[in-house]
């Protein structure tokens, strides 16, 4: 039946969560985004507490059966509860939500393509110790949305007991803390065959450390600067032939049971919605802030006055609140099916298209509205704006996204729209 | 908890309303809007689907669960889906009787309410717009004056369906400062209704405009319940039905562009069609779940003042923008009137305006 009451462990969680945003990471937003490439120690040390408590499964869902008091098995909500914890740490602040230690993208790349021992063995230090990162590494100076081009090679050494990497990685999130500055590691997508295609590119593991991989370079962004983007190079580094997660084997996702480039494409529809609730935090964010900095200010929203009688304000607020609700209900769609165990490609792909836009749109607009005021770095309103553009690029760029929503509803095959 | 799939007797709404706008009311809607009437058989055979009485709680005589305003959402979407004009035709005694199920009293319901649930189809009609451009339901120009026991209406009424044979409308009206609604007989002196008038769309729903000269009622014939939150009724209803229309025109430029070839392929393989198709369908779902989500909040009690403006407006947005792009995907077919959607486009456009002619 349809329904949009929230489950009450997830209103708590946000409601705890925008305590931590207050009190945490607002005072050293500013900060963080002057001081690019600092690592927001007191947010990060503060939230590893948690995430270790749970393993250091930071944004993976639970997905465990629970009974309730009857002995009948309660709806699943895990996807529902991360998309809340993502929405509102970002909410806080992006930034630092993005430098978040635990097991994260690289984790999740392991959760999905790697065997049990795999699992033990590489994630196991998320639920120990100091902080530490891991990090995905995808990305080349030239394959972005068409990451089937990639050219990082990956070789078997002579005695065949060991890889041999070599290329060139960029636009690696938490890149320089999962690979240099902690005991983390990076999932690094290579190719065995450059000319078998998407069927020969494999994840592997690499330790920190691990000779031959160097941070060459830290990006300096328009937004989300509390996060590192790091280039990583790969020259001869060598690692252990069990650091390939799934098979060796060359062959299609179908065949690999879902495990191989497609398995891993498939985690996309499993995040997407998450980077949606993401760009959704940054809306709220925005849009909660100017409309109380107006109502102090005297400037309230009618909503029962026809549209000749709103002031432009008024207007533009008025749907600036649409745009913010519609998109979170788009997300909220995508992560309830996710929880379901339903196909949600289609709707993960429709939230992320849509959150990705009125993020932006809702910063942009709250940056005009209060003019002057809304442009200086006294307030956050102009890096909140620097930090949801993002969200309409990264993990599937709009168009990406939107290719994807269309070849759903046209039926269309990657190579019939292309 | 939160879920966005229709229950089981939600679904058996959905695809029996469905089934009916697209066998019964599409195939009608383009004569119709030519000729600019309903055949009067449709309303006869939509009557017995019964949604006015899914609309009326069951004390009163109807059969509405705790989602009747969702219900009602979700069975408006599907009849503008097929054709708005058509199905708000259909609807229309919703607009008179689900204001008296909501705030009117026993011996209204008892003399209109009773005899139109276990009667046939009947045009009973409500009087809200009035036809100047700074139309404000919050700040009508239509009075009435208390006096004794009667109020004197004054007024001039727009978009009025059915005026010319409607037994009685609902007449909203300002009473002081208050928002108030009145039960007016047509043919109670000093009422006079004009000519048809002539819209853009909407054109088998015949609308008048109506004269209230003086107009003595007695001060039973005022409805004593709050009258505001009928309007978000309204722009829940509003909101439901632009889904509808919006769908009804995604489809139909969808299929289109799968067939239509050019240079050799579906115009669906250009990424410049595709993409106005997938910002459609994002549209036309987040549009929907607004309406849903304040539709909710109507069956729950809770305030949907905002959230029903907030849907009503989106919604209103979204549709021109998809009926337009529909237009524009058809090309040149699209600006003929042999093919639905200009007729889209056309009935898109007054969605900001049509407050007050659907209800849930």
């Amino acid at each position: 039946m349809i329904d949009f009451e929230m489950p009450t462990p997830v209103s708590r969680q946000v409601q705890f969560i925008g305590m931590l945003g207050e009190q945490v990471m607002r005072p050293r937003a500013r900060y963080y985004d002057d001081h690019e490439g600092e690592r927001p120690v007191e947010y990060t040390s503060l939230i590893w507490q948690t995430v270790r408590a749970q393993g250091g499964r930071n944004f993976s869902a639970d997905t465990s059966e629970r009974l309730d008091r009857d002995g009948r098995p309660r709806p699943r909500i895990g996807y529902l509860m991360l998309a809340h914890m993502v929405e509102a740490l970002s909410w806080g602040d992006a930034g630092m939500y993005l430098a978040t230690p635990g097991a994260g993208l690289g984790g999740a790349a392991v959760d999905a393509t790697g065997t049990p021992e795999q699992k033990e063995r590489f994630l196991k230090r998320f639920g120990e110790g100091e902080p530490k990162w891991s990090a995905m590494a995808m990305t080349e100076p030239h394959a972005g949305s068409d990451t089937a081009a990639i050219r990082t090679r990956a070789r078997l050494s002579d005695d065949g007991r060991e890889w041999i990497l070599d290329g060139e990685k960029i636009f690696v999130t938490s890149g320089a803390m999962a690979a240099r500055d902690s005991a983390g590691f990076v999932v690094v997508w290579a190719t065995l065959d450059p000319s078998a295609g998407r069927a020969a590119i494999k994840p592997f593991v690499v330790e920190a450390g691990t000779p031959g991989m160097l941070v060459t370079k830290l990006e300096h962004k328009h937004g989300i600067r509390a996060s590192d983007t790091a280039a990583i190079i790969f020259q001869h580094c060598r690692i252990p032939r069990e650091n390939l997660l799934g098979s060796e084997e060359i062959s299609d996702g179908r065949s690999s049971g879902g495990k191989g480039f497609a398995g891993a494409m498939r985690t996309f529809d499993a995040t997407r919605p998450l980077v949606a609730a993401s760009a959704i935090g940054i809306a709220r964010a925005s849009l909660e802030f100017t409309i109380t900095y107006l109502r102090q200010r005297g400037v309230t929203i009618r909503y029962d006055v026809p549209l000749h009688r709103q002031t432009a304000i008024e207007r533009d607020l008025r749907q600036m609140e649409a745009q913010h609700r519609a998109a979170w209900l788009l997300v909220l769609r995508a992560v309830t099916a996710m929880d379901a165990g339903q196909d949600n490609a289609l709707e993960a792909s429709m939230s992320k298209v849509k959150a990705g836009q009125v993020a932006t749109f809702i910063a942009q607009k709250a940056v005009e509205l209060l003019g002057p005021e809304g442009y200086s770095c006294t307030l956050l309103l102009e890096k909140w704006m620097r930090d949801a553009r993002i969200n309409d690029i990264y993990e599937g760029t709009g168009q990406i996204n939107r290719l994807i929503v269309a070849r759903r509803l046209l039926g269309y095959s990657s190579r019939e729209l292309r | 908890m939160i879920s966005f799939t229709p229950g089981d007797e939600q679904q058996l709404v959905i695809d029996t309303v469905r089934r009916f706008a697209s066998e019964q009311l599409r195939p009608l809607a383009h004569d119709a809007d030519e000729q600019r009437s309903t055949p009067a058989e449709v309303l006869t055979r939509g009557w017995e689907l019964g949604l006015l009485h899914n609309a009326i709680p069951e004390a009163l005589g109807g059969i509405a669960d705790a989602q009747a305003a969702l219900t009602g959402a979700l069975a408006l979407e599907e009849l503008a889906a097929g054709d708005v004009a058509l199905g708000w035709h259909l609807l229309l005694p919703a607009t008179f009787a689900v204001p008296l199920a909501r705030a009117g009293s026993d011996a209204q319901r008892e003399r209109w309410l009773t005899p139109l649930l276990e009667g046939g189809y009947a045009p009973l009609s409500a009087a809200l717009i009035e036809p100047t451009w700074d139309f404000d339901p919050t700040a009508l120009q239509t009075v009435a004056f208390a006096d004794g026991d009667e109020y004197l209406l004054t007024g001039l009424k727009g978009y009025v369906a059915r005026a010319n044979d409607a037994a009685a409308l609902l007449v909203y009206a300002r009473v002081g400062d208050e928002l108030a609604a009145f039960i007016v007989p047509r043919d109670s002196a000093g009422v006079t209704v004009l000519d048809r008038e002539q819209h853009m769309g909407l054109r088998a729903l015949p609308t008048y405009q109506v004269r209230f000269d003086g107009v003595w009622l007695p001060a039973a014939s005022r409805l004593p319940g709050t009258i505001e939150p009928l309007l978000d009724r309204s722009r829940v209803a509003l909101a439901a039905s632009a889904v509808g229309v919006a769908r009804g025109a995604y489809e139909y430029a969808r299929a289109y562009a799968l067939q239509r070839e050019a240079f050799g392929r579906p115009i669906a393989q250009n990424q410049s069609i595709a993409f106005m198709l997938a910002e459609m369908a994002i549209e036309i779902d987040a549009a929907r779940l607004l309406a849903w989500e304040a539709a909710w909040r109507l069956d729950r009690g809770l305030p949907a003042m905002r959230e029903a403006a907030l849907a009503a407006q989106y919604a209103d947005e979204m549709v021109l923008m998809v009926t337009d792009r529909a237009v524009q995907i058809l090309g040149g077919h699209g600006y003929i009137r042999e093919y639905p959607v200009e007729r889209w486009l056309r009935e898109a456009r007054g969605f900001p305006t049509f407050l007050g002619l659907a209800i849930v």
